[in-house]
Order: structure tokens, then sequence, then C-alpha cells
């Protein structure tokens, strides 16, 4: 520890700090613009000077590491004269175009100017303008704002592991552009909007559309990904504007992924605002009661068995445990939340969990990743992995399909037959994994697909027991999850038990009536013809077109609901505004609809219905309470008989920017797919 | 009046004796002259002793900023266990005005190579790098040529010299950019990136070059180290006063009858030197109007000041100016000193590498406010605003270039502020405006 006076105040403070730290730990502001806690120091912006004494010149807070007894002034006439002559440099190039710029009303060089600046300009002579870079259709530029902080640079280059911004030309003409007009191939570029301080980089989808201090903000989660990033949703009266990160450092930190924050005009197009019915086979607008007539209807002298349930990617655990109940009360178990079918073992909770965590991840010293592509079914996540690989270099195997992680990585195999030489140590990495102290073996929900997909789970865990992966204070075994429902589902026992039927049953005759709770991420047409089917979601998607009565429900943003994220974290997300037209809460639904087949559901209220949730499983009652799994037993999953094969695993997620309803009705979203999948599968 | 300086050097005591090129420049020419003799048994004579040898000669840095050299050899780790370590060779001469170090690699590069072996072992360095400047493609090959020399005759490489160290030399030609010259943008050019300096600390000999302990150093100093070592730091210390001692390289140029490049005592009187070597200003030493004693970045001495000034540190700084790289600039009454002010300013516009804010955005508006000054098309106040702005860019930035780009003009407002005020008055005459009347300052449109 060090001791040092930051203005008059004595703080102590570790000895790697820099004179910025210590001086927030006095609980002094310091203003900067190049200076970001998650990149590397820069020191260029020059606003962060300060005086020390015995110094001969203001030095760079951000940058001057503190020294023992050392004396700094943050405010002293040096300082501040040092402060105002480097906001005056900043602004003499600096457009004045605040009033049409995005950026506006949040901006750090509009606030500093505010706080720092003089109050008139002295600069007379010609501005520089520079001409604006195009990186692809999230990010609108608008280089004569740039003030060269480099932070872009380095958020690309460090955290997003895509060395494509740089800058070129010196002095004065100094501008910052990608590499040969390229558009930015990384699934995190929104956040350069979210770091740059002015507004050079905004964001193109909600160019012009709405001043940050006419949004309602909501606290919510976001449910594109398992990752369970934290967001804010900005609302302008009924409409979702935009939709930014939340800091949660254990989950997030303060990034968020591009599909997570662009799906927003998803969420007004292609939205199921009214019931349909299937008249003639033709589907046509009705009323609830016609539609809740017309299921009940349908529903008579079925029997229990010849009814089922498949809920999708996106659905809340309220409305699925709601649904397992009616099924329930109809008499079936035929519920299964694994469209696709991949083979989890629900008897233990750490076979379905990532284990290790994602802030655990900053602990690994190895990681193998089986069937999956993390960079596309988890960005944050990935970034994590990279950030660690950033710290110590550690190694990381794939089994799979070559794939560009934005981190060195070996594929070691194409197939689960690689997981049988790893474990009778044929394969070289096996001794990566068992030398490392805190390996990490990471499941690909699409690895556990096919047939033999339990047998890769069981010589996933096999694995991960012989590397010492689980030892006191780690859990090696990680599954990665793709969906946000997906572990919620599990928990609360949305899968067949012994003698229903599942998901593949279901779909292919297995039932006379088949209730989809958001499912659309499988063939929908391929049901079976004679099945009557009712899609309850809502967006206009695969379901909806194969349904015979359409049930509106709540997307995300206009719902209260329970999610588990693929670490097993209890979150709940916030209505930011109503659902649309007819469309109702999809909890609501089944409890309306409970009613109308005289099977009313327990539950009145959604505080009611959560405390159902808890009885089911009480670890819906660990919302935002989340602890870390410890390796209680280290017996594996069961194979089921199953043995592994020497099939490849597929590419799991062939196009990142389009993977459920919301953001396939995304014109965003569409012309993401357009500019960077061709050029992702050309690549590959 | 005139001062008296130390007396002039003596051909004996000269030590770089075909600075002018008229003797033989390869390994055999300057074998002849004495280089490489007996290089091992000063190697033999250890570390400590060779630095404590140069702290005791009190030589200078001689690429402008004068730090002690041998206090900062001894900075290197004593113990780098068995990590590389790097003598980085500034021979980056960009300054405009500045060209000793060339003469240097043209005529004696022996000297340089010999002294890189020498400083590098004295600082614990594996391998040195000379940077050259990338228009000294002539320089090049006589430098690669004499590493090339040295390495057949077994004076680098393994065992070099006989002296039971190794060490190699690299040379490295830059692309020409001046802000390369600065210490620690040279290193990330070595290291093939972009040449932008580095924020000190860390300072190199503890993470130089590829993360490394490196030391940064002028080609003269290299150059100069092994006749200090084999004549005596007495020797050295002999010329010169105190804390200015040795013999240094100045190079005169300008409104001069012979520029040149010439070795003198340090200290000896700036007249002399001009006169004596330089055969004098153009048109007599009363046509003279202003120096600027040490390469563009230092700023400019009157002729008064020019007949007090002492060719060392000490002396220039005490007149606001500095010795810098010792490029004399003579410019007698035919100047336009605003405008030769305003081209140095336009030369820092140029290269300023754009990192920092002060500097990016004040050597273009400095430039821009100095060539409105040349025709006059300005206010009496700007020449206030245009200090101020100067201020503002020194001392704020992460490299000197800041400050180098702020130095010129503020020589020319401290010493000739009428000269300028008379331009304006004269600019606002010709536009048939009273002299006095000044505009009100132009406000942006907010």
């Amino acid at each position: 520890m060090t001791k040092l006076t930051i203005d008059g105040i004595e703080v102590d403070v570790p000895a790697g700090f820099s004179v910025l730290q210590a001086a927030e730990a006095a609980g002094k502001e310091i203003p900067r613009f190049c200076f970001h806690d998650r990149l590397s120091v820069a020191a260029n912006c020059r606003m962060c000077l300060v005086e020390v004494e015995k110094a001969p010149k203001p030095v760079a807070s951000c940058a001057f590491p503190v020294g023992e007894g050392m004396v700094v002034k943050t405010d002293s006439p040096l300082a501040r004269k040092a402060r105002r002559g480097v906001m005056e440099f900043l602004l003499i190039n600096h457009p004045l175009d605040c009033p049409i710029c995005d950026q506006g009303g949040e901006c750090d060089l509009q606030d500093q100017a505010m706080a720092y600046g003089r109050d008139h300009s002295r600069y007379t002579e010609d501005k520089r303008a520079q001409r604006d870079k195009d990186l692809g259709p999230l990010v609108r530029t608008v280089m004569t704002r740039c003030i060269q902080c480099t932070r872009c640079v380095r958020f690309a280059t460090e955290i997003a592991g895509v060395p494509e911004l740089g800058g070129v030309s010196r002095g004065e003409n100094l501008e910052i552009t990608t590499y040969v007009q390229k558009a930015l191939s990384s699934e995190l570029s929104g956040n350069l909007v979210d770091i740059c301080p002015v507004g050079a980089l905004t964001s193109k989808p909600y160019t012009f559309s709405a001043r940050s201090w006419e949004l309602k903000k909501t606290d919510s989660i976001d449910v594109m990904d398992a990752v369970g990033s934290a967001i804010r949703i900005d609302t302008r009266g009924p409409q979702v504007m935009r939709i930014l990160p939340r800091l949660n450092e254990d989950v997030n930190e303060e990034w968020l992924a591009d599909k997570s924050r662009h799906i927003v005009d998803g969420l007004t197009r292609r939205r199921l605002d009214k019931p349909w019915l299937r008249v003639n086979g033709k589907l046509q607008v009705a009323t609830w009661e016609e539609a809740f007539l017309a299921v009940a209807a349908r529903l008579k002298d079925v029997a229990g068995d010849r009814i089922g349930a498949l809920a999708g990617d996106l659905a809340d655990a309220e409305s699925m445990l709601a649904l397992k109940d009616l099924l329930a009360s109809l008499g079936s178990k035929n519920v299964d939340a694994r469209q696709g079918g991949a083979a989890f073992d629900t008897s233990r909770r750490d076979f379905y969990l990532f284990n290790s965590t994602i802030a655990g991840i900053e602990e690994a010293d190895a990681v193998l990743l089986i069937g999956t592509n993390p960079r596309h079914e988890a960005p944050i996540l990935n970034a994590r992995i990279r950030k660690r690989w950033r710290q110590n270099r550690l190694p990381v195997g794939v089994i799979g399909q070559a794939i560009d992680l934005t981190y060195p990585s070996d594929i070691i195999g194409a197939g689960a037959d690689t997981l049988t030489a790893l474990l009778s140590g044929d394969h070289a990495f096996a001794e990566v994994l068992a030398g490392a102290a805190k390996p990490m073996i990471v499941v690909g929900e699409g690895a556990l697909q096919g047939p033999n997909g339990a047998a890769v789970l069981a010589a996933a865990w096999a694995l991960a027991e012989k590397v010492g992966g689980f030892v006191e204070g780690w859990h090696g075994f990680n599954v990665l999850h793709r969906a946000a429902a997906r572990v919620g589902a599990l928990d609360l026992g949305f899968v067949p038990t012994a003698g229903a039927k599942g998901w593949a049953e279901m779909v292919s005759g297995g039932v006379d009536v088949l209730w989809l709770l958001g499912a659309d991420e499988f063939d929908a047409s391929a049901i079976a013809p004679e099945t009557f089917v009712i899609y309850q979601g809502h967006h206009g998607d695969r379901g909806a077109a194969r349904a015979d009565v359409i049930l509106p429900g709540a997307a995300y943003t206009e719902k209260s609901g329970t999610y588990v994220n693929t670490e097993g974290r209890v979150q709940q997300i916030q209505p930011a505004t109503f659902p649309v037209g007819d469309a109702k809460e999809d909890w609501r639904i089944l409890r309306a609809f409970s009613a109308v087949i005289g099977k009313t559901l327990p539950y009145d209220s959604i505080a009611a219905l959560r405390q159902r949730l808890v009885a089911v499983n009480p670890v819906f009652g660990t919302v935002d309470n989340f602890t870390r799994l410890a390796t209680t037993d280290t017996a594996g999953p069961a194979n089921l008989g199953q043995s592994v094969s020497d099939l490849p695993f597929g590419n799991t997620i062939a196009d990142y920017y389009q993977t459920d309803p919301i953001s396939r009705a995304s014109p965003t979203m569409q012309a993401c797919t357009e500019t960077y999948v061709p050029v992702l599968q050309a690549a590959e | 009046m005139t001062v008296e300086g130390p007396k002039m050097l003596e051909d004996k005591d000269r030590l770089f004796t075909n600075i002018h090129g008229q003797r033989d420049w390869s390994l055999d020419g300057a074998r002849a002259r004495g280089d490489w003799d007996g290089t091992a048994e000063i190697l033999g004579l250890g570390r400590g002793a060779i630095v404590d040898e140069i702290k005791a000669s009190g030589l200078r840095g001689r690429g402008g900023a004068g730090f002690p050299s041998g206090l900062k050899w001894s900075f290197m780790p004593k113990d780098r266990g068995n990590k590389p370590a790097y003598l980085v060779v500034n021979c980056d001469e960009s300054e405009p005005g500045t060209c000793k170090d060339r003469e240097i690699l043209r005529n004696e590069p022996h000297k340089l190579v010999e002294g890189c072996l020498i400083a590098g072992f004295a600082m614990g360095a594996t391998a040195a790098y000379c940077y050259l400047r990338g228009e000294y493609w002539f320089e090049y090959t006589r430098l690669q040529a004499a590493v090339e020399q040295a390495y057949a005759a077994g004076l680098l490489g393994k065992n070099a010299a006989g002296s039971g160290y190794d060490f190699d030399v690299f040379v490295h030609r830059g692309a020409g950019a001046y802000i390369c010259g600065e210490e620690t943008a040279m290193l990330e050019s070595l290291e093939g990136k972009k040449g932008m300096p580095r924020s000190k600390p860390p300072f190199p000999a503890a993470m130089g070059l590829y993360g490394l302990p490196s030391t940064v150093t002028n080609c003269e100093t290299v150059a100069v180290a092994p006749t200090i070592m084999r004549r005596g730091a007495k020797w050295f210390a002999s010329f010169g006063r105190d804390k200015n001692q040795g013999t240094k390289l100045f190079a005169i140029s300008g409104h001069v009858n012979r520029p040149c490049t010439v070795e003198e005592s340090m200290g000896i009187t700036m007249r002399e030197l001009i006169e004596t070597h330089a055969g004098g200003v153009r048109g007599g030493w009363d046509n003279l109007l202003a120096i600027i004693p040490g390469g563009v970045s230092v700023p400019m001495i009157t002729k008064d000041m020019a007949e007090k000034a002492l060719m060392d540190f000490d002396s220039l700084r005490e007149m606001r100016s500095g010795l810098g790289t010792g490029a004399v600039i003579v410019m007698d009454k035919s100047t336009d000193l605003i405008k030769a002010i305003a081209r140095i300013s336009a030369f820092y516009k140029h290269e300023s590498c754009g990192q920092c804010t002060p500097c990016r955005e004040g050597t273009g508006w400095m430039m821009r406010i100095m060539n409105r000054m040349v025709e006059g098309r300005a206010e009496v106040d700007e020449i206030d605003m245009l200090e101020q702005v100067t201020r503002q860019v020194e001392g704020h930035t992460i490299c000197a270039l800041g400050d180098a780009a702020a130095w010129p003009i503020q020589g020319l407002i401290r010493h000739f502020r009428p000269v300028m005020e008379e331009r304006i008055a004269a600019y606002k005459a010709s536009r048939g405006a009273s002299p006095t009347a000044t505009q009100p300052m132009a406000i942006a449109a907010e």
C-alpha cells in the first residue's frame, strides 16, 4: 500500500494504482476522455492532467503511478489551467453541431466542456473536417467529431479481438478508420458507441430517433442468448427506442452483444397483436373468446397422453410453469423445452449449468470447447475467455469446426471420438488439461443434440473429472446454453418424465394437440398435418405460420418474468412497455384459458405464481442472489447406454444475427446478416 | 561587449579526426587513427569502471537534452538475468539545421560502431540498434559497411574484439518521420509500430525495446565514448566549463560565409565559433539579426545576446534558449523572422504524430496564426493569444515535440514583438484601416 495526499486528503492505495485511481479513492473526480477502466492506458487526451508536487510539469494522472508521500493537487491553478487549455484544444476542431448530434445530452465532451471549458472560442481559423467511415450497419460515424482518444481502437483490439480499427496519417490529420474500408467484424461493435466519449461513433439504427432525456429507462435482463446480460431498456411512449448494457461485473461487465442491443426494431415488426383462428385452411382474426373456445373445443375428449407442449427459446419461467401446470391438469406430462432435442440430464443441476461461471473464467488456465462456438452463441462470454487469454495466454482447444474465436485456439478434433482419445490419454491436449490447475470443459448445446448426445455429456463430465476439473473451489464442467429460456425450463422440469413424449415424438405426430409457447426454432412445417397446433407467442414466425390458433403473447420488453442464465443465475425482467394490441402477458393467457376449460390454475397474480415456482424448485427463490455450485458429487450424468460416434460436430449457429423470432423480424439484424454472414461463411 | 570563452580546440585534441572525410573512413583508416585500439582492455575494466569514467568526463547527452551520460547508462539494471537488454543509438537526425551525426556516419562510422560496443557493454546491453533517419541512405551504406567490416574482423559478434563479451550491432533505417527521433517513439518504430511516443513512466531503462531494459542515446554521445576511455576522463573534462565539459560537434548554417560542421570545445563563444569556422556572418557581424543556437526547436536569441553567448548548455539556458543539438542557424538582417518561424511552425504541424491533444491541435493552430502573422493579417491582441497557446501546448504533451513547437514562437515574441506589431500595422494601413483600431474578437457561431 502507498500513502499519498490528494487535495489534502490522505489516502492509502495499492502500489500499482495510478494517480487517477487514487484520486477516485479520495473522492475526487478527474475529467478524462481516453482513459477507460477496462482498456489499456493511452494517456493521449491530456484531460486528466494534475499537479504533483516536485514534478516539473503537470502529469497525466491516468498513466502516472502513485508514489509514497506524493502530494497531488487536482484543482490547483496549474491543473485548472492545464485542463482548460486541453479542453480548448479539443474543441477547436470539434464541430458545433450538438443540436443535431445523437450524443447530445449524454456526451462526455459536452459535460466536461461545461465544467472545465471556456465560455467562448478563441479559434478563428478554418476547422478540420474528416470523411466519414463505413463501419457496417450498426455503427454510424461522424468522424469530424472525433477527438482521437483511440478508445474505439483499443476496444476493438483488446476486448473485441478484431484489430481492424486504427489511426492513419499523423498530426491534426490523424484519422480513425478501419483497415481498407471494411465493416467492423465483431459481435460487440455496438459497444464502440458506448465507449466513444463524443458523437463520432453513434448507433446507426438509432440515428435521429430520440433524445436521451425524453426516454424512460427500465432495468431488465437480455434474453437474446443464455448469458443474461444486464440491460437498460429505453422507451419513449409505447415504443422501445434502444437497449443499452447495465453494469454487472459477474456477467457482462459493461458490454453488450450486438444482437441483444440492436433487435429493437424487431420488437415492432411482424407482431402478433390479435388472436387468429384457422378457418378453412386460412388464418383469420378472432377475439380472445373465439380463440379460447376453439382450443377448448378441440381439447374436448382428447386423451391427456395425446396433448403436448413445447416451450421456445425466449419463454419466461412463469409462463412455462403455468403451461406445465395446465397440461398436468389435462392429464399430460408431454412437455419439452429442448427444441432440437439436446440430451440434458436434469437429475442434478450441475449436469446442465455453466458451473465455472462467467466471472470464474478469469480463474481458468485451460479451456476445451466441445461442439460450441461461443463467439456466436454467447459473445459476452467469449469476450471473457478472450480477457482471460490476454491475462494468461491460456490454451484453448476446440472440438468441432474451425472457428475464429478472436483468440488463438487449436482445433484438436472434429467429433465426439476426440473425447474418447482425451479420456484414454491418447491425445496431446489431455496433458494440457491435466496440467491446468483450473481446467474448463465447455460443452455446447449443439454437441448434445443427435443420437449420442447423452454419451457426449457423460464423456465430457468424465473428462472434467479425469483432468482435475473437480477440485476445492472449482467446478470445471460447463454446459453452454444458447437460449435464455433453457435453464429455467430445466430447473422447473419442463422436460418429459419417464413415459412421457419428448420433442421429436410430439412433432412427428405423437400428439393430437400441440401447444407451442414461442417455439420457433425447428421446422414447424414438419409437424404432422393432423396435429392441432396452438401457437402462443409474440411474433409471426415459423410456429405461427403452422398454427391453427394463435394466442398473442408479450415480448420480453413487455412483461415481468424470471430467467435463469447458463450459469444458473436467476434474474427477473421488467416490463418497459405494454404488450401490443390485444396481446397479453403469457402467464395471464394460460391462467385465463384454464378458467375457460374449468381447470382454473391456482394463482391470480405473478406473485402467487412465483411462490409456486419456488415450491417447484427453491432455486427460483434466489433471484439476484447467485452462488456458485461446488462439486459435491463427482458421479457423472448417465450415458443412457449410448456410445460416442466419430461424426463431426456441426456449426451450431449459422447466422448469429438471426436466431429467434425477434431478430428475424428486425431489419437491422437482416442488414447485419447481409453484411457479415457471407463474409463469415467465406472465411470458414 | 564580448565575453571570453575557453580557448579554441587544438588539432591534437580533436576527437573526430576525419569529420570532414579527407581520410579513409573504413576499418583500416579508422585503425590508423586509433579506433579499435585496445578495445578489449577497455571492456576489461568492467561495467562500473567505464560508467564511472564517463561520469567523471562530464559527458552530457549530445542529442539536445544534455542529460549526464554516465548517469543515464547507470540506470540500466545491474542484473538482467539471461534476458536481453538493448542499446538504441539515435541517428535519426531530423532536426532542421542539424547535420553533425551525418558527418559521423559518413566519415567516422567506426567511432560509432566501437562506441556501440563500449557503451553497450557498460550498460549491460546485448545488442545495439542504430536507428538511422530514412533519408540517410548514403550514410546507411557507410555504417552498414563499417558494421560488416567490424564483424569480419571479429570486433563484433561472439567474443567481440576479443573481449569475451558477445555483442551485436544492427542498423535500422527509419521512414523519415521527425518524431521517431524521440526516444520512445523510436522504440515503437523499431518494434514495427507507428512512431508514437510512449508516456513515461515506465522509462526505457526499465521497459524499453520489446519491453526489455533499453537505453536510447545520441549517435555523437556513443561515438565519443571510446576516445574518452582511451584518453581519459580528465582529458575530456579539461575542455569547456564546469558541468559543460568536453568537445562537441557544431553545425553552422544559414547566413554565414562558409557553413560547416566542426568540432569545438564546449563553451567557445558563439561569435568565435561563427567567425573562425564559418567565415563570419554574411555581410559582417553587424549584419546579424538573430541566431537559433541549437536546431529549430530552441528559441532564437538576438545579436546582443549572441555576443555574450557561450556555446554550452548552461549559458544558453540562462538566455532562455538552449544548446540543443549544437546546430547554429544564423539569420542576417535580410531575414523575415516571422516567416522563418512560421516555416518552423509548419514543420512541427507536419511532424506532430497526432497522438496527444495539445500537440495535435495546437501545432496546427499555431501554424495558422503564424501564417497570418507573416502577412500581418491579425490583431495585436492575437500576439498575446498566440503566446498563450504556446504555453498551453508546452509542458502538457506526452513528449517534447509540443515544447519544441512552442519555443521558437515564444522566442520570436520575446525578442521581436515590435516587428510583429509593425507588420500588423502595415497590413492594416495597406487596407486603409487605422493602425490602432482593433476589431472585436470573432466569436464562433453558437
